[in-house]
């Protein structure tokens, strides 16, 4: 295969290979017509700098949806979700388009209007991968819009998800509390300098000036920028615990009555600076921790990957119709490549269903009329119609993944530090009031209120969020993406490592093939390829593709028997491809995949099928091996348990034939013998055991394909840096533990000045933000150092870099 | 003093002034996609007179 890459041909608009039948226009050669109407129409309207930005940005066009997939927009209440605005001349919408990955996207998407002059502007979100459009609505119908994007090969995606109400509107807040604490902390700080270096007595007045300025200052970070701390220890304390807001709130607090009081009486200048530094430090450290992977979705449900609408077949038409109105008794019709949404009986057309997101199970399964299909499966070949048997939230699929979640216990090391931490500072302070109400009353209000101040956990609190925030980013860059930093934690404790085998080892949609026979002439290899090329079925695509001989040639008599095989008449010789018992009749099963041939009236042999797996999983297994105890569970068959266990060594334990139940019972079983289980798997068919794991690991093809819920997403390709991804977590845990000891001397230092009952706002103003920026400078080196000895990619240059 | 008390008053109002153009410019999306401007102001004008005259309108 390796030889033949160099001289082979691939598609002027998106890079994929020629393998058959290349489609000429003018210059350019195409991989599919598909491609070659995008190009046309790019060219017709004079928008040929979309190839000249970058090479070849053009997207696979080899699977086109049916025309009929947005006739639901004509339907005023569904297209609803997408418009934003809509008055007598003009409509906003907006869309998602995943596919949307270079400028050559931002490009055409936003010149919209010079494919149709009823697109009046259209804009990119490019970090959401939204487009809005503006369209006079008498010219071009939002339903043609839709079609006209997919036309240029971004089509939308559309799920049921955007029919169940608004999304959350993105908050910039935050943003603002960040900002308006980071304003006042400045120049709280700057009006303290005065008094910090001496005012003489003449300048009484200009004092008083500075401390209202303070107070005033003061007033909107306590009262507006501190409110995401008050809020998360009211839930805490609502939900019967401390967690770590708790102290927080309570030194933001007492800082601010006592520095108000001595404002007031004139007795002192306030610790304004310190309260309003927390403040700004503690939202800063959040946000780094927040701001990670907001648009990547680690919640979805069944309902992003539902379609919004299926064709309905009443009364002998065929009409669009929103997913949850669909009733028992519905016949649907089901187009090639599309998902069956509901649990039903074939009532017509061969079916042939791709269960491979739902089973695990690798090729697809063809059913009879009157045969049961399940939810989720994805129809190949021609369209077929289905009977409703169940509704959409009662299908086998959706009660996957509506199945209650067991609450887990919150032991998160942070969790129980801090609550702890409460105590321990209210036990201080009560034993500095003990002290003081015996030898001088006077310095009671003075020592406690000053332990409360100091001994705010912020520095504790910071280490760990902008550690976290630190390692999520570089663990992003490097293509695993976490959830929250809880994960890391979860992570670093991991003791069981259980794998799903298709689409995580294995290349989804690709197999290695085999021939076992007689040898096969140059001419016999070229006539099956062509049969093979004008069928539709997967396996019989691989082998086209195994061969590459395929070019331009007519098949007489050609006939596709679905789920069996193909025959037909190439150059006078007669063809047959498919099964066994198809081409053979013979009446013997195989245990592993085979497509049979037979050429005239000899039978020269067969392919062999295996999964492609993933390269290099032999290196970086061998190295989870002596780490972690494996696991694999697949929903395959076990025609390749003698290779896995090579891999994963005697004595591992392999599962074939799991059913999705099978695997979450798996991961309970591990749980309930005091494992810390982390699953790596990716589809549907995973859901259950993803979210029952510790860490649930999603494994993802493309940085926009759709992933079931998880606690972490994973860059397929980076698949064989696991170990390192682990080893790098457990540093993490070690760092953030360093960094808690530090920041508990510092405030054993803070203490020992405010039990005496002498902590001047000079000191606190030195201590707090000196003892913050040492300990954050700390774990951030550490952090970028570690991930630097470990072969990290720090930074997005440098990811784009060793990418090459 | 009245000098120290006046320039205070400058010093913050400019500060305030630049709080102020901060938060316009997360209400207007400034911060939000970091990747379309940069490449957006590369494009080439397009003119429709001068390439497709059958697209002017």
């Amino acid at each position: 295969m390796a030889t033949t890459t160099d001289k082979r041909i691939t598609c002027d608009h998106c890079g994929e290979p020629c393998t058959v039948h290349p489609v000429k226009w003018g210059e350019k050669m195409f991989c599919c017509e598909g491609c070659r109407t995008v190009y046309q129409l790019l060219d017709r309207s004079g928008l040929c700098d979309y190839y000249q930005l970058n090479e070849k940005p053009g997207l696979s066009h080899a699977n086109p949806s049916h025309r009929e997939k947005f006739a639901f927009l004509d339907d005023v209440k569904m297209a609803a979700p997408f418009i934003l605005f809509q008055d007598g001349q003009e409509t906003h919408a907006r869309w998602y388009l995943p596919q949307m990955h270079c400028s050559s996207c931002l490009y055409l998407l936003e010149n919209l209007h010079r494919l149709n002059p009823g697109v009046i502007t259209s804009r990119v979100d490019f970090a959401a991968k939204e487009l809005t459009v503006l369209f006079d609505h008498h010219r071009i119908s939002i339903r043609q819009v839709a079609e006209l994007l997919t036309a240029a090969g971004y089509e939308p995606y559309v799920s049921l998800r955007d029919l169940g109400g608004a999304k959350p509107a993105s908050s910039r807040n935050n943003i603002y509390r960040l900002g308006i604490a980071g304003f006042c902390f400045a120049n709280i700080m700057l009006l303290s300098f005065p008094e910090y270096f001496g005012l003489g007595a003449s300048e009484e007045g200009l004092r008083g000036v500075f401390r209202e300025l303070n107070l005033a200052l003061s007033l909107p970070v306590f009262f507006y920028s501190a409110q995401p701390f008050y809020r998360n220890a009211w839930s805490g304390i609502r939900n019967g615990f401390l967690n770590i807001d708790a102290p927080i709130v309570l030194a933001i607090v007492v800082t601010f009555a006592r520095s108000v009081y001595e404002v007031v009486s004139g007795t002192g200048s306030g610790y304004f600076d310190s309260m309003t530094g927390i403040v700004f430090f503690m939202l800063a450290g959040r946000m780094l921790q927040d701001r990670t992977h907001q648009r990547l979705s680690f919640e979805r449900d069944y309902r992003s990957y539902f379609p919004i609408a299926v064709s309905v077949l009443k009364e002998g038409k065929d009409i669009s119709m929103a997913l949850p109105e669909i009733q028992c008794g519905d016949t649907l019709l089901i187009h090639h490549g599309e998902l069956i949404p509901a649990d039903g009986i074939l009532t017509r057309g061969q079916a042939l269903i791709d269960y491979s997101f739902v089973t695990g199970e690798s090729l697809p399964v063809p059913k009879e009329m009157g045969e049961l299909v399940y939810a989720g499966g994805r129809q190949t070949g021609a369209a077929i119609e289905v009977l409703v048997v169940k509704e959409v939230a009662q299908s086998y699929l959706t009660q996957l993944w509506n199945r209650q979640e067991d609450k887990k216990v919150e032991h998160s090391f942070i969790h129980v530090l801090s609550r702890q931490f409460t105590f321990i500072v209210l036990a201080v302070a009560a034993c500095a009031a003990v002290y003081w109400w015996a030898y001088d009353p006077a310095r009671i209000a003075n020592a406690v209120t000053a332990v409360l101040i100091v001994a705010c956990p912020c520095a504790l609190l910071l280490s760990s969020t902008f550690t976290n925030g630190n390692i999520l980013r570089i663990l992003g860059n490097n293509g695993l993406y976490l959830r929250n930093a809880r994960v890391i934690e979860n992570i670093s404790t991991t003791t069981h490592i259980v794998f799903d085998k298709t689409g995580t080892l294995t290349l989804p949609g690709d197999h290695v093939l085999t021939y076992k026979g007689r040898p096969l002439e140059p001419t016999e290899q070229r006539a099956i390829a062509i049969l093979a090329a004008q069928s539709t079925h997967p396996l019989s695509k691989s082998l086209a593709h195994h061969l590459d001989k395929a070019e331009p040639c007519r098949v007489l008599g050609f006939k596709e028997t679905p789920g069996k095989g193909t025959e037909g008449w190439v150059d006078g010789t007669y063809v047959m491809i498919g099964s066994r018992r198809f081409v053979t009749e013979s009446r013997a099963g195989t245990a592993d995949t085979r497509v049979y041939v037979r050429l005239n009236e000899d039978y020269p042999g067969y392919f062999r099928y295996s999964s492609h797996y993933r390269e290099g999983i032999a290196r970086w297994m061998h190295v989870l091996r002596g780490q972690y105890s494996l696991s694999l569970l697949s929903g395959d068959n076990d025609r390749e348990r003698s290779r896995l266990e090579g891999w994963m060594g005697e004595g591992s334990r392999i599962f074939f034939s799991q059913s999705p139940e099978d695997k979450e019972a798996y991961i309970r079983h591990l749980q309930r013998r005091g494992e810390k289980v982390m699953m790596v798997g990716d589809g549907l068919n995973d859901a259950g055991a993803l979210r029952q794991s510790d860490t649930g690991i999603a494994v993802a093809e493309k940085g926009n394909s759709f992933t079931p819920a998880s606690h972490a997403i994973l860059d397929a390709a980076q698949i064989g840096r696991l170990p390192v991804f682990l080893r790098y977590c457990r540093m993490a845990g070690r760092i953030i533990i360093a960094s808690f000891i530090l920041s508990i001397v510092y405030n054993i230092i803070g203490l020992s000045f405010a039990v005496r009952g002498d902590l001047s706002p000079l000191i606190a103003a030195i201590l707090m933000p000196s003892s913050s920026l040492s300990i954050l400078l700390l774990t951030y080196g550490s952090a970028t150092w570690a991930a630097r000895r470990m072969g990290l990619a720090i930074s997005t240059d440098e990811k784009n870099h060793a990418r090459g | 003093m009245s000098a120290i008390i006046l320039l205070l008053g400058a010093s913050l109002s400019v500060a305030v002034l630049f709080l102020g153009a901060f938060v316009w410019s997360v209400k207007h999306h400034q911060f939000d996609d970091g990747f379309s401007p940069p490449r957006r102001i590369l494009f080439d004008e397009h003119h429709p007179d001068s390439d497709t005259p059958n697209h002017q309108n």
